[in-house]
């Protein structure tokens, strides 16, 4: 028996999970040269996983009745075996939490260290994204204060009312994002302020008498050049949360303040929309070569590092497009493969990878390289810069070119000489943020008139609007907003209007 | 230390019950319609057992700005190729549009959603919106019942509540009110005498620190940590609880003309009421009445299951429960509920008599009197009305507490029994089918 041995048997305890993160956190640190936050790792139970699922994934959240329908749900598909527990979750924090189950053998903690605990961990602390637009020591200060916030709200106007503000929030939620924001630092006391200096203005400035004013009497002034209003009003404007918290004419402080609490979460997850490939990738390349070098180091048992193994290709297994089980590329699989491709090209490149990739290939620094991309690249541009001909082909990666106007769907670019740019440049723009969101910006607001809000969405390559889910979220807007909104589809290329949803109006008033 | 392993496991459970209740009362509809239909040709027994429902996810869904799956010009990227070269056409697959890759799907299904209900769930969704007729007898009564509340905080109590959190806030306001030294303090103090001592430098600062160093021990001293005053308990206050107390009378003719099916669809109907009324009343007690030319109270099973022989007085049963309400449930103290099946036979001479008994003794004794006349599962019922049937009719009338519907098959019992404790209808609970 060696006595490196971390452990063998399947069963873990504090002590053994204390050793052998020793241990990786040695690796991580002397080898891979990774940096991370302080770590906090959290046992939980399969419930408090699936609590955790729920409530996307923060450990503090307010209440709402989506959470609970998701609970419902994963529970049912749970208990029905259909489908297997998360082995962690992990939060974009400082410390960084990490949540493993208590159900799960030793060999799996092991693993779920490796790529949570250092993995992501190094990811969010090192990725510009990540640095740019979230503030991970203060991000659960504020959730506490969200949370609290909401109840309160809860307790003062009634559960029905805070509901449906946050129905019409959540239904904007993905259109609630600055994407070229200037760093802000949330701060909880400096949060609480402007709310209670929001509260005060509103008590200051009350006066009964604004009651007994007619509220038919609009004045019509003459009308404002269109350009003015605009820039007054700050459009057009593509944050539609943001728009409708500082401009809805009939909102309620607190309502606002709560627009505000989802527009905060949203932002905060929206690094992490834009880097699945990468994080995933990360953390899985990371364990990987963690648990391999702990086996070589005889510091795992043979039959651990099977188990290990065996979860690992699991998670990265991509089947092919006429599988069954198909459903899109595996993030896991392409982040890992292509990470692994990097070091390969590092330490042992062919010529081909000499062309294609000058900057790096036999520089014999697989880790600083990756570091490197790990903490500059999001999903689209790391694609673009680093997917390899010698990977397009392993993974035969071909592209189709889908016009439904054409009778067939047509190959245009396969994994040969002629195809290998045209794929790597359509799968990276497939990860291109605004390709996967529809771009919807406020143009307009009718101020002297009737109030109306006018929505532009433009259309890129003819793919319109789901319109089941179109007119709803417009609903949504309609009752924050408070009037009629129009929503119109625009060509792109061609400014031509494809599709019209008009005068969708508030359908139950937010404000009384 | 920079890393920390904490055990979450121990912290509370149901962490996320407060946005079940916010989903359950969304779904409140859908669920409430799923619930009735899956009652429908359920035993009562395993209705309270909680239950799975399916509900439509209409009205649960998130909506957000998706791009649609259908239409325009889209690029996928597909793994696994095999034999295609650049060129190729590939014809359209039916229904979906080819790889995939595009839409961000989250397995958003438009199918039904199914979920567990607890029991305690089902029961208030499958008996909410019931309520019982004219509450207005119940009783505040049996002296046992005092249940203690919070009251506040005293200065004197038992250690057991000694309220620490109160205490040693009192504690600490003092202590910064009346400038107690702090211990750090005293000992930085204290370690700055000692070098002094040590080192002899400075005998002149080193008296003025021991002065000063006296000064604050005898202050400390003087100023308790915890003075008496401080103390707090949590009070506590007896409360009378109401409680709420009902007898439920089952009466039934066992008589040979009521078949096992009659007599299911009885037993079905008595537990509803007895469910429903346990979540209503505190404390409810049963009397199983059976007749057939003569009543006897009788245990449970006896009532169900053991069959007589004899002709059918319906008059027996009501003079039985006369005679037991006023041996042990007087009215002052009781809710009397009473619920009657019959197969609608009973003696011809006997009708004027129960008419006579049911109004004149019963009918204000109860809080409520329901007759349910169970049916054979296959018999034209339309045609003719019973005796019984009649003579109730005549009394339910000028009745406001009586209710009387007729049941022929199992499907049939939750609805009438709806029917029966609908809250609109109270008020206005006329008998009548």
């Amino acid at each position: 028996m060696n006595a490196d041995l971390l452990f063998s048997q399947a069963d873990w305890d504090f002590d053994l999970l204390w050793r052998t993160y020793d241990a990786i956190e040695d690796i991580a640190g002397t080898e891979l040269g990774l940096i991370t936050y302080p770590n906090q790792i959290e046992v939980i139970t399969a419930e408090q996983m699936l609590d955790a699922y729920s409530s996307i994934g923060l450990p503090l959240m307010y209440h709402h009745w989506s959470f609970g329908k998701h609970f419902a749900q994963d529970e049912t598909l749970y208990r029905k075996g259909m489908r297997g527990l998360a082995y962690e979750i992990v939060i974009n924090s400082s410390p960084c939490i990490s949540y493993i189950m208590e159900e799960n053998p030793m060999s799996m903690q092991a693993l779920v260290m490796a790529h949570a605990a250092f993995g992501h961990n190094h990811f969010f602390k090192n990725n510009a994204l990540f640095q740019q637009w979230t503030d991970a020591s203060g991000i659960l200060d504020y959730m506490e204060f969200a949370k609290s916030y909401v109840s309160q709200c809860e307790e003062r106007h009634g559960h029905l009312a805070v509901e449906r503000v946050l129905d019409a929030a959540h239904a904007l939620m993905s259109h609630g994002v600055h994407r070229y924001p200037k760093k802000r630092v949330y701060d909880l006391r400096e949060e609480k302020r402007r709310e209670e200096e929001r509260r005060a203005y509103h008590e200051q400035t009350y006066n009964d008498l604004w009651r007994t004013v007619p509220k038919s009497a609009t004045s019509r002034r003459g009308s404002h050049d269109l350009a003015e209003r605009k820039k007054r009003l700050g459009l057009p404007e593509e944050n539609l949360l943001y728009f409708l918290e500082k401009s809805a004419p009939r909102l309620h402080g607190w309502q606002r303040e709560i627009l505000r609490i989802v527009r905060n979460i949203s932002q905060y997850f929206y690094p992490q929309k834009q880097t699945k490939v990468m994080n995933e990738g990360c953390a899985t390349c990371v364990h990987y070569h963690i648990l391999n070098r702990l086996h070589e180091q005889g510091r795992i048992t043979d039959g651990t590092f099977m188990e290990v193994l065996h979860s690992h290709t699991n998670v990265v297994f991509q089947p092919d497009f006429d599988d069954r089980r198909f459903s899109g590329i595996n993030p896991y699989a392409l982040g890992f493969g292509m990470m692994q491709d990097i070091r390969r090209i590092c330490l042992d490149p062919t010529d081909e990878d000499r062309v294609w990739f000058p900057d790096f290939a036999g520089n014999r620094d697989p880790w600083g390289t990756l570091r490197d991309a790990w903490a500059n690249y999001r999903d689209e541009s790391f694609i673009q810069q680093y997917l390899s001909p010698e990977l397009i082909r392993k993974m035969r990666l071909f592209k189709v070119h889908n016009d439904s106007d054409a009778p067939s769907l047509e190959v245009t670019a396969i994994h040969n000489e002629r195809g290998y740019r045209e794929v790597r440049r359509a799968l990276a723009a497939s990860y291109d943020v605004s390709r996967l969101e529809p771009d919807i910006q406020i143009i307009d607001v009718d101020m002297a008139g009737d109030r109306r809000l006018i929505l532009h969405h433009r259309v890129t390559d003819g793919v319109l609007l789901d319109e089941e889910n179109a007119v709803p979220v417009l609903r949504h807007i309609a009752n924050l907003w408070g009037y009629e909104v129009r929503l119109i589809e625009v060509d792109a290329t061609t400014d031509m209007t494809l599709n019209e949803y008009d005068d969708v109006g508030p359908s139950v008033p937010l404000v009384g | 230390m920079r890393m920390n392993i904490i055990d979450r496991r121990l912290n509370p459970k149901g962490k996320s019950l407060a946005n079940r209740q916010r989903f359950l009362r969304r779904a409140r509809q859908q669920i409430l319609r799923a619930v009735r239909e899956a009652s429908g040709d359920r035993s009562i027994t395993d209705i309270a057992s909680g239950e799975r429902v399916s509900i439509p996810s209409d009205g649960l869904r998130e909506p957000a700005f998706r791009r649609s799956g259908e239409g325009g010009v889209r690029d996928y990227v597909v793994p696994g190729n095999k034999e295609y070269v650049e060129g190729d056409l590939i014809p359209r697959p039916q229904g979906e549009g080819g790889g995939g890759s595009g839409g961000s799907g989250d397995g958003e299904g438009e199918d039904d959603f199914r979920f567990l209900l607890s029991k305690d769930e089902f029961l208030d969704i499958f008996l909410d919106d019931l309520e019982l007729p004219d509450l207005v007898k119940t009783n505040i009564n049996r002296t046992e019942s005092h249940s203690l509340a919070r009251a506040g905080y005293s200065v004197s109590g038992s250690p057991a509540n000694l309220n620490l959190v109160r205490t040693m806030r009192n504690s600490l306001s003092r202590r910064i009110a009346l400038k107690r030294p702090r211990p750090d303090d005293i000992a930085e103090l204290e370690a700055e005498i000692r070098r002094l001592e040590e080192s002899g430098d400075d005998p002149e600062r080193l008296s003025e620190l021991r002065v000063d160093f006296d000064r604050m021990m005898a202050r400390s001293k003087r100023i308790p940590y915890i003075d008496p005053l401080d103390v707090r308990y949590s009070r506590f206050e007896p409360v009378p609880k109401p409680v709420t107390q009902a007898v439920m009378f089952c009466l039934m003719d066992v008589s040979g003309s009521m078949t096992e099916h009659m007599k299911d669809l009885a037993k079905r109907f008595y537990m509803l009421l007895y469910l429903f009324l346990t979540r209503r009343y505190h404390h409810v007690e049963i009397v199983f009445i059976r007749h057939t030319h003569e009543a006897k109270e009788v245990d449970e099973d006896t009532f169900f299951y053991s069959t007589e022989t004899g002709g059918t007085v319906v008059s027996t049963a009501l003079t039985e429960m006369k005679r037991v309400v006023d041996e042990r449930y007087p009215t002052s103290d009781w809710n009397i509920y009473a619920a009657q099946a019959s197969d609608g036979d009973n003696t011809s001479s006997d009708n004027a008599r129960a008419a006579e008994m049911l109004a004149g003794l019963i009918l204000p004794l109860c809080q409520y009197f329901a007759y349910i006349e169970v049916g054979a599962e296959y018999k034209d019922w339309l045609g003719r009305e019973t005796d019984l049937w009649r003579t109730y009719k005549s009394v339910a009338r000028v009745a406001p507490n009586m209710a009387m519907r007729k049941v022929r098959v199992r499907s049939q019992i939750f609805p009438v029994f709806r029917d029966l404790f609908s809250k609109e209808r109270v008020g206005n609970a006329g008998g009548g089918a």
